[in-house]
């Protein structure tokens, strides 16, 4: 057998010190390094740059003024790009406004108006990434210990379910009442997580086919209890909705005179602060980790594999339940049967972008929740529809996958990237 | 190392033959119960289509009388799995007349005593109609994984057909509505091919990062162009085509041969995806690339080049299930109208074991379910469909935690192959 | 047809694989390379199959060169192999593996079955390789699987057939089977080069013997050449590494192993009816050719593969403890992949040196764990065990292998153990850490371990064992004496004459509970002199400290 040497990375074909050459080349050599060993910053914001560059050529090119004078193109060249950049620049300054601030309300303040009005674009991207912060976490969790969980959606919904049950269907003081609910909604979150860690375990069935066969079942038994008078149905309603949370089990704001916080975005740092120090501060943690990483390894040293992937999926089912009560008991108050919305896949895409780290599904939770909220408020003010947010989101999660092609471009050689390049997995694992 | 894994890890071992039959007789004990709850009264059962040339006569079935004959039946077949040895044919058999039992069983409990008679060419029709897109995917899905690259992005490429059918047919008529539809699907077969192939992305995050972009794509360009110009979203649909002879069959005709092109484009597709396979040596070398890549590399096949063709070929198949929910149904485009048929093509695919026909059966069960909520919610039926609907998600799972046999994927697929 | 390799010479970085190799195959000749593991062979088997390309050197065939870059062209150069690993697609039948990528078809590419199945038997009746077209290739023994293979390369009219350790998945009666095959093929003119390390099979059938060892042709001999001349150009000389070692004082037994045997996928067991005995204060060096079952018996021990018998430790019968029980009970083991079972390359090297203690104190009080205990361990350990890496931090998958055993080590010893499982400990490694690794392990010994070292290095098991046991085919085929020569152990470890010999295994027919002397009894064939090593007597000195 042919016996390599273990030894560190083989060097990269040396290049001549930038110094050599001229400033210019050496800037985008300095980039092109830093996007290639894959430092997770540069790599993220050169993605998002990315995403927003071509986000902006799809706001210009589908507005029918700005598609008119390119069609002058030739006669008035400087018309068409004007346009073209005042379409991208209008939407994006109304995102920005809608998201993280508004000038007019800082100025509106100083002449008598709301303070409070000032922080609403933040609260409102705070609000936006509460739940995308609790399913990242259980899409990032799971992941680390070497499992897809695409099925936080069936989590969320597991979870949602509980949560309204017990708000509208029994009767406790205030405070008790919202930590009831959501103790709730993370027990019925991690049952349906449980389900999928058991089923991996004792049979092998992928996850990735149970989680997502999990998730229609769960939409359609909340269709189902919606539809069930003694169930979820409010009572005189036919359409599938359920009754509202009562008041005492609703999240409220917290904090004194503006700013003011959701509570639920609270607990959702809560929740990742608590993921972090299960991952790295915990002998749990630690297993998961070495699990994920190399299971043989895992096998080797004596821990229990399979016993594992149940906790990780209880865990993980239940952070995604706990983002189906947070929504629930807090912006939103009745379940209905489409509530799930997109919260799943966001949290896969929240946590890709995190690279599966705590602090990293925050920052990208942060991120998306304002591409949310500010698209709302994109939509109302400049008639850009806010399903623009999925394309930028879609491409800033597939341009993070770009390091293996510009190294490929480059035919420089890997190194340790951030890129989604995780041990790809089959079906037969 | 896989073999200390399989090794250790203590598998689910279960009776199936024992499985088989009690799950026989629990279904034929359902049965029983659907007659002993049903409504005094007859079922009846309408086979005629209304402008048929001949006219068939409805049957009227003593409802609670049906379901206990056919409850015992089933307990019958499930005595006989358990204590005779059957060959392959027989035990789908008694799958396969298990599962009518349970249909007609609930079917004449539901109906039982009403005076709206159940129409069987109707929900036949209406199962074949729902199928399409599901046959269509799942044998994209064949194409794709058959050579090793799962494809998770089904639902997306049904998407951008969809869409893209729509919008060209209104500006360009229905057939390049139908070729454009099909190319998108392509389009975002390459972007898996190249991702998966080339860049070694893996590919179930892959898949599902494509559904977002679908999904976003043609939302965003629906709200920002469709909704202000509905001169690009007219709705434009082909019309049914009998196929004269065939199409006057009683019963048969009006389900298998009375429908839109969509219908036969999948019959064309099913046999040249089964017989391609299986059959020829295309499909040998396909499937030597997605079972042992290094065996047919060392026989000069390009593993490479033939797992490039196949993702595109699957994602052009796919593409034609996409037009078929716009320009084959409802016609107009509307956002994420694929509402998850991708994923439950990907589940026909994966219970139909990796077959073309094996899949179409899986997606013919799947959308007699579909058709069937969609009847059954017409009446007063005292248990919510929405428990029908969850039927075909959970036999998938059941397939998949092999409890009912193993469920075993083309051996190198979702493994990118690089040369040692 | 001739068959002439010239001067091949392949780097891998800086490993030499093939040092200008030459080698000569006339038509109708059985020649057979012998080599142990990491000789070279399977290397210069694949640049002539094209999947390898030499760094120098030339090939060629009835005197014209010719240049093989990929499959195609040694396909079309009439080279065949039959590889150590089947190339053969499991769920397709006989006829489709075989006519794969030349199918005969009918219209519109059409399989033409038929003719397949017909152009399968030709060939199967023709060369007596009885084979069932239309049987699934999964279904099949081994041994037919081989034919399979065999029948593929003649379908390509293959005029050189190299088969790469065709024996070590077959029964003797599928052996010589085997042999009959070769004997026709040869017959009607084909050359064949069969590669294995077994003497007793390669003078069996080979009509010259060409020897390999580390890359280098080193001899080539008549098959009537006797088993201690072929052993000793296998193995050549040992190089006397110089550990300086006191000699062994063993004490009670710790690891009593009894009748262990593991199945194998191919119907025999993988490890058949092992049984031994190490007592504290002694290594056990098991000898053998990588690939007769020491690597499943070591994760047998360890219970990471289900296995019948019994494994006792000081008394505790174990047999069915789970591996972290086991490691629990004082059982410490370095895998023989190091980076894959033994590591976890991602993680730090402080994290890797708890692996398998994470949970306990003073690392973890309950489920927190105590990053600065953890931290200090690791500082501690890294200086101890001389692990060359700029921080504990940094990840194990950039040391050297040197380092990154040192880490393993320093796990495995940094705690109290009994016994140590070292399953080829030194592989890869400079000498540099080579030598570091032994002292470490005689240390160990030193203080009352109980230590077995699975080595494929006959330098490493003369260097360190106190007794030597001999594996192949998944028995042990003898004990020995560190005086025992190279050319006894050689023949040990290929089968060779002095196998199996019914009662020269001491241990094997011992009872369990029975914890008793080794009376001086035939224990040891051979040449070999009763060595002083093994005290006579239970008051021995030694053992635990």
């Amino acid at each position: 057998m042919s016996e390599q040497q273990s030894g560190s990375p083989p060097a990269p074909s040396q290049r001549p010190p930038p110094a050599a050459r001229r400033p210019s080349a050496s800037f985008s050599r300095t980039i092109l390094d830093a996007v290639v060993k894959g430092s997770p910053t540069v790599v993220t914001i050169l993605a998002f740059v990315a995403a927003v560059v071509l986000g902006g050529l799809l706001i210009a090119f589908s507005d029918t003024t700005v598609l008119h004078a390119w069609s002058q193109f030739f006669s008035a060249p400087g018309n068409a790009i004007a346009q073209a950049w005042d379409a991208a620049a209008a939407a994006y300054s109304a995102m920005f406004e809608g998201a993280i601030l508004n000038p007019h309300t800082v100025s509106a303040a100083f002449h008598g108006g709301s303070v409070g009005a000032i922080f609403y674009p933040l609260s409102q991207t705070a609000s936006d990434a509460t739940p995308l912060v609790l399913t990242g976490l259980s899409v990032a969790i799971a992941f680390r210990a070497g499992l897809f969980n695409i099925g936080a959606s069936g989590q969320w919904v597991g979870g949602a379910i509980v949560a309204t049950y017990l708000g509208f269907g029994i009767s406790l003081p205030p405070v008790i009442h919202v930590i009831v609910c959501l103790l709730g909604g993370f027990a019925g979150g991690a049952v349906i997580g449980w389900i999928v860690g058991e089923l991996k375990a004792r049979t092998g069935a992928h996850e990735v086919i149970v989680t997502i066969m999990l998730n229609y079942i769960m939409y359609n038994f909340l269709s189902f209890l919606l539809g069930t008078p003694k169930a979820l149905q409010q009572p005189g309603q036919s359409n599938l909705i359920s009754p509202p949370v009562a008041a005492s089990a609703r999240l409220p704001h917290v904090g004194g005179p503006p700013p003011q916080v959701d509570a639920g975005f609270l607990i959702a740092l809560a929740a990742a602060a608590g993921v972090w120090w299960l991952l790295s501060r915990s002998t749990i943690g630690f297993r998961f980790r070495t699990v994920g990483a190399n299971p043989s390894a895992a096998r080797s040293a004596g821990m229990n594999v399979e016993e594992s992937w149940v906790l990780v999926m209880l865990i993980a089912g239940g952070l995604a339940g706990l983002a189906g009560a947070a929504v629930i008991l807090g912006p939103v108050q009745s379940i209905t049967f489409n509530s799930y919305g997109t919260y799943g896949f966001d949290g896969i895409t929240v946590a890709l972008l995190g690279r599966a780290s705590p602090v990293g599904v925050v920052l990208a939770a942060l991120l998306f929740g304002a591409l949310h909220a500010g698209g709302t408020a994109m939509e109302a003010a400049t008639q850009v529809p806010s399903s623009l947010v999925q394309v930028l989101q879609g491409l800033i999660v597939l341009f993070v996958a770009a390091p293996p092609l510009i190294r490929a471009m480059f035919r420089l050689r890997a190194a340790r990237a951030a890129g989604l390049e995780a041990v790809p997995k089959g079906w037969n694992t | 190392m896989t073999t200390l894994a399989a090794a250790i890890r203590a598998p689910v071992t279960v009776n199936r033959r024992l499985v088989a039959a009690g799950t026989f007789i629990a279904f034929g004990l359902i049965d029983i119960l659907f007659g002993l709850y049903a409504h005094r009264g007859d079922a009846t059962f309408a086979f005629s289509v209304s402008g048929a040339g001949v006219h068939v006569p409805s049957i009227h079935a003593p409802a609670s009388a049906v379901a206990y004959a056919l409850g015992a039946a089933s307990i019958l077949i499930g005595l006989l799995r358990a204590f005779v040895d059957q060959p392959p044919w027989a035990k789908r058999l008694s799958i396969g007349l298990v599962l009518l039992f349970f249909v007609v069983s609930l079917l004449c409990w539901a109906y039982a005593g009403s005076a709206i008679p159940l129409n069987v060419v109707n929900l036949l029709q209406g199962t074949m109609n729902l199928s399409i897109p599901l046959v269509l995917g799942a044998l994209a899905g064949c194409m794709c994984e058959r050579s090793g690259v799962i494809n998770i992005a089904i639902e997306g490429q049904l998407l951008v057909g969809a869409f893209t059918a729509a919008v060209i047919a209104s500006v360009a008529g229905l057939w390049l509505g139908v070729v454009t539809g099909s190319l998108a699907g392509g389009l975002l077969g390459s972007l898996l091919a190249v991702f998966a192939i080339r860049f070694l992305v893996d590919q179930i995050i892959l898949g599902v990062v494509l559904n977002v972009l679908a999904s976003g794509l043609t939302g965003y360009l629906n709200d920002r162009i469709l909704v202000t110009h509905p001169n690009l979203n007219t709705g434009l649909t082909f019309n049914p085509v009998k196929i004269p002879g065939l199409g006057d069959i009683p019963i048969i005709g009006p389900v298998f041969f009375d429908s839109t092109i969509f219908l036969y484009i999948t019959y064309a597709m099913i046999i040249l995806v089964q017989v391609g396979l299986f059959s020829t040596r295309w499909g040998l070398r396909v499937r030597a690339v997605g079972e042992h890549p290094t065996a047919a590399d060392t026989v000069g096949i390009r593993v490479l080049a033939t797992r490039y063709r196949n993702v595109i070929l699957g994602g052009l198949i796919a593409g034609i299930g996409g037009a078929s929910l716009t320009v084959g149904s409802v016609g107009t485009f509307t956002k994420d109208m694929s509402s998850g048929l991708g994923y439950i093509a990907l589940a026909a695919m994966i219970f139909g074991r990796w077959t073309p026909l094996g899949a179409t059966a899986a997606a013919l069960l799947f959308g007699f379910t579909n058709s069937l909520q969609a009847t059954l919610s017409t009446i007063n039926v005292p248990v919510s469909s929405f428990l029908l609907l969850m039927a075909p998600y959970v036999a998938t799972i059941i397939a998949v935690a092999g409890l009912v046999g193993r469920v075993r994927a083309p051996a190198a697929d979702g493994k990118p192959y690089v040369k040692a | 047809m001739k068959l002439e390799l010239t001067g091949i010479t392949k780097h891998f970085g800086s490993l030499v694989a093939n040092d200008h190799i030459d080698l000569t195959v006339e038509p109708g000749e059985i020649r057979a390379l012998l080599g142990e593991n990491g000789a070279g062979k399977t290397t210069l088997m694949n640049v002539l199959i094209g999947l390898v390309q030499p760094d120098a050197g030339e090939i060629r065939v009835d005197g014209k060169p010719v240049v093989i870059h990929s499959p195609k062209d040694a396909i079309a150069a009439r080279i065949g192999m039959v590889h150590q690993h089947f190339m053969l697609v499991p769920v397709f039948t006989v006829a489709e593996n075989v006519t794969l990528g030349l199918e005969p078809t009918r219209a519109l590419g059409l399989l033409d079955r038929r003719r397949a199945r017909s152009e399968v038997r030709n060939l199967s009746e023709r060369y007596g390789l009885q084979v069932d077209p239309d049987a699934y290739v999964e279904d099949l023994p081994v041994g037919v699987q081989q034919r399979v293979e065999i029948i593929k390369t003649l379908i390509r009219e293959a005029s050189v057939l190299i088969l790469d350790e065709p024996t070590s998945v077959l029964t003797p009666g599928e052996t010589d089977d085997l042999f009959r095959i070769m004997r026709e093929l040869r017959a009607g003119g084909r050359s064949i080069v069969f590669i294995s390390h077994k003497l007793k099979e390669v003078q069996a059938i080979a009509d010259t013997i060409t020897i390999i060892r580390r890359g280098k042709v080193v001899g080539e001999r008549p098959p009537t050449a006797t088993d201690t001349e072929l052993a000793a150009l296998m193995v050549g000389r040992p190089v006397q590494l110089r550990v300086s070692k006191r000699p062994a004082q063993p004490g009670d037994v710790v690891l009593d192993v009894q009748h262990l045997t593991v199945a194998g996928e191919h119907g025999s067991p993988v490890v058949d009816d092992v049984s031994f005995q190490v007592r504290a204060g002694e290594i056990l060096g098991v000898a053998g050719v990588q690939g007769n079952g020491q690597t499943e018996l070591c994760e047998a021990l360890l219970g990471l593969r289900p296995a019948s018998g019994s494994v006792l430790l000081n008394g505790r019968d174990v047999s069915h403890a789970t591996p972290r029980d086991r490691l629990r009970a004082g059982i410490g083991y370095i895998p023989e992949d190091r980076q894959e079972d033994g590591l976890v390359g991602d993680f730090s090297v402080a994290d890797n040196m708890i692996l398998d203690v994470y949970d306990r104190r003073p690392f973890a009080s309950g489920i927190a764990l105590d990053l600065s205990a953890i931290r200090d361990n690791a500082v501690s350990r890294v200086a101890e065990f001389d692990v060359r890496t700029t921080s504990v931090d940094t990840a194990t998958q950039t040391l050297s292998g040197g380092n990154q055993q040192k880490v393993i080590l320093a796990r495995e010893i940094g705690r109290e153990i009994k016994v140590l499982l070292a399953s080829q400990p030194t592989r890869g490694l400079d000498v540099g850490s080579i030598e570091f690794v032994h002292r470490r392990i005689v240390e160990q010994r030193d203080q009352g371990v109980a230590v077995v070292i699975v080595s494929s290095e006959l330098d490493e098991i003369y260097a360190l064992a106190d007794r030597i046991a001999v594996m192949y085919e998944g028995k042990i085929t003898g004990f020995r004496t560190p005086a025992v020569s190279v050319e006894e152990l050689g023949l040990l470890m290929a089968g060779g004459s002095g196998a199996g010999r019914p009662g020269t295994l001491p241990e094997a027919d011992r009872s369990s509970t029975a914890v008793t002397e080794k009376s001086g009894s035939s224990a040891r064939s051979g040449p070999a002199a009763e060595a002083p090593a093994d005290p006579p007597d239970d008051s021995a000195p030694g053992g635990p400290p």
